[in-house]
């Protein structure tokens, strides 16, 4: 802070000499420390998110942690049960391996299909075309709507039975069927939904491809390098901190997708379980079932293992990761 | 990170002065054609459901699904109407109860996490690194992990079924994300106007209220925006706090046709999501350019 130089450089121009000097530049110290501390301002601009953070977030979590350990109805006091929940959990509960199963298949196959359309697109959007604005206008407005039930209630029609989709597949000759109610491709329409939407990574790529030093890219042109050998051996690597941002990112959000596994199955997450997202299992033991104990033990997992994702990807993050500095 | 500020969209350099890599791509003309022949297949695809719901909504029930194509051999504009007076309540009602719902939230946001901003950009004092991690913390925590302990503290103030719960939170500055993107905002402002009007005897509160806050519009709009448009859509929330039908929300709203449509009519539920998505759709027709750049620009760059 260049500030507090300067008001230091005055104060010692300003050397005291007598007793009422000094009373007089401890205050001015005082005022000069209040004004870069600010005293009590800051705790005062910060009062409703401090409210929120301990209210909201911190006591929550701490609670949510508590509840796991017992039997709680909400309508009787909690009852402690000691880790029943998540033995119960991990032993016995088939329908929360269903989802474990349906998450993690949602997760591991739609996050890097989205990136990597997303990048595809950015990088096709990443040179001075007519009408550009409108392209990625048009290919962003999908992820905008994103989590509306309206959306997820077209979704459930083109992928019906006599859906558009099936149209679509008339035309190869193909033979189509209820894509939403078999229980081995209902899971691939959300997937499919989730891609769908790859605008926000997108525009992220498209700024990040924005900033690379076009020298760079100069050079390698001078030298011949094939336009596969340029996003092989420049553009990925110097875009990594962007991909990262992107994965660490869409792993969570995919973690926590409720509205369309809810609204295609119609709140069962059936067929057969196979729509079951962990965040709907964690609705439905909670808030139909009033399982809050067992629920709560729920979150806390999913808490963990979205924590455990993204450690893992910060770890990992260090190979692969390039930062220029 | 860096660099909330909304940057201005990047002008490409007059014809003369263009440097060698882009004349050699804008060399070949056909490459460009086909660039843009998969860009429009694209966005067609992208579209394409979208354009369908709409003209499913204006299709007699008959042609939805045995009339593929996107123009109506006849229309049927009743089913907005017979939608619109749907299911139980007016979807006016539903309408209303979003309003209060957004705007609430919006007011919300904008004050507390721009007050917490303000004090993250401009103050100095203990444990300030230490908050502003917990802060960033809070960005990664899922919603779902504090849903059920927040639902009983609700429960306990007896606001299930009311609007509160998914109001007062706002107020909390409980979306850190605004706060991250204000506090970028807030460091590209210069200081010495600060320093300015403390010199002409302005407290921290002036400060933030004439100086900071008119200066900060742009991340005040881009805000407001994301606010209303995400808790206008946050279907889980509703679902969980509103119980009864009169306080229902539009996506709530909607929900009430799934489970009819088995018997009545597939026309009138494509209307009323038509409608249900229209305020989002104005709002990026609006606001589009802002809505992709303030993206693009925030908290990129590590």
């Amino acid at each position: 802070m260049t500030t507090a130089k300067s008001d230091e450089a005055v104060e010692e121009q300003a050397a005291p000499v007598t007793p009422s000097d000094r009373r007089e530049r401890d205050r001015m110290r005082r005022r000069l420390a209040r004004r870069r501390g600010g005293g009590w301002w800051p705790y005062a601009f910060l009062a409703p998110w401090f409210v929120g953070l301990f209210g909201l977030t911190v006591y929550p979590m701490l609670a949510s942690l508590y509840l796991s350990f017992t039997d709680f109805d909400l309508l009787t006091p909690a009852r402690w049960v000691g880790v029943d929940n998540y033995d119960k959990m991990f032993t016995e509960d088939p329908v929360f391996w269903d989802s474990v199963h349906a998450t993690l298949l949602y997760v591991v196959v739609s996050v890097p299909l989205k990136l990597a359309l997303a990048l595809g697109v950015a990088m096709l959007l990443n040179r001075d075309l007519r009408g550009i604005g409108l392209y990625r206008a048009a290919f962003y407005l999908p992820s905008l709507l994103g989590g509306a039930v309206a959306v997820a209630i077209v979704w459930r029609q083109v992928f019906g039975g006599d859906g558009l989709f099936n149209d679509f597949l008339a035309w190869f000759g193909i033979e189509g069927q209820d894509w939403i109610s078999s229980p081995d491709t209902a899971i691939y329409t959300l997937i499919l939904l989730a891609v769908w939407q790859f605008g926000t990574p997108m525009v992220i790529f498209l700024a990040g491809l924005k900033q690379l030093p076009k020298d760079v890219y100069e050079a390698a042109a001078i030298d011949g390098v094939t336009p596969v050998t340029r996003f092989f051996r420049i553009t990925l690597p110097l875009l990594t901190p962007i991909v990262f941002f992107n994965v660490v990112l869409q792993i969570i959000d995919a973690f926590k997708t409720f509205t369309p596994a809810f609204v295609i199955s119609n709140g069962s997450g059936g067929p057969l379980n196979s729509t079951m997202l962990y965040s709907l299992y964690l609705y439905k033991k909670g808030f139909t079932d009033l399982q809050m104990g067992y629920a709560s033990a729920l979150a806390w997992v999913l808490f963990l293992v979205i924590a455990g994702f993204t450690a893992v990807n910060f770890i990992a993050g260090r190979y692969w990761v390039h930062y220029d500095d | 990170m860096s660099a909330i500020t909304p940057t201005r969209p990047s002008k490409s350099p007059p014809r003369g002065a263009r440097p060698p890599l882009r004349k050699l791509r804008s060399a070949t003309g056909s490459r460009r054609v086909f660039i843009h022949t998969v860009l429009i297949g694209v966005a067609i695809v992208m579209l394409y459901p979208l354009l369908w719901m709409l003209s499913s909504s204006l299709k007699p029930d008959t042609e939805i699904f045995t009339q593929p194509g996107l123009i109506p051999g006849s229309l049927r504009p009743e089913n907005y109407s017979e939608g619109w007076s749907g299911s139980g309540n007016s979807f006016s009602l539903y309408i209303t109860n979003s309003l209060i719902v957004t705007i609430g939230a919006v007011i919300g946001n904008v004050i507390s996490c721009s007050l917490a901003a303000y004090a993250f950009a401009r103050f100095e004092f203990r444990g300030k690194k230490i908050w502003f991690g917990l802060m960033l913390g809070t960005l990664m925590l899922p919603t779902q992990a504090v849903l059920i302990p927040q639902y009983t503290i609700f429960y306990n103030l007896t606001w299930i079924n009311t609007f509160l719960p998914l109001i007062v939170p706002k107020f909390l500055a409980v979306d850190a994300f605004f706060i991250f993107l204000m506090v970028q905002f807030i460091r590209s402002i210069p200081r010495e106007l600060d320093q300015a009007a403390m010199m002409d005897g302005a407290n921290p509160f002036q400060i933030y209220w004439k100086i900071i806050l008119p200066l900060m519009r742009p991340a005040l709009i881009t805000t407001t925006i994301f606010t209303f448009i995400w808790t206008y859509d946050d279907f889980l929330h509703q679902l969980v706090y509103l119980q009864q039908n009169d306080k229902f929300t539009v996506p709530l709203g909607l929900t009430l046709f799934l489970d009819q449509t088995s018997g009545s009519s597939y026309g009138a539920m494509f209307a009323m999501s038509t409608l249900a998505l229209l305020p989002t759709l104005i709002c990026f027709l609006i606001f589009q350019k802002r809505l992709v750049e303030g993206l693009a620009t925030s908290g990129m760059k590590g």
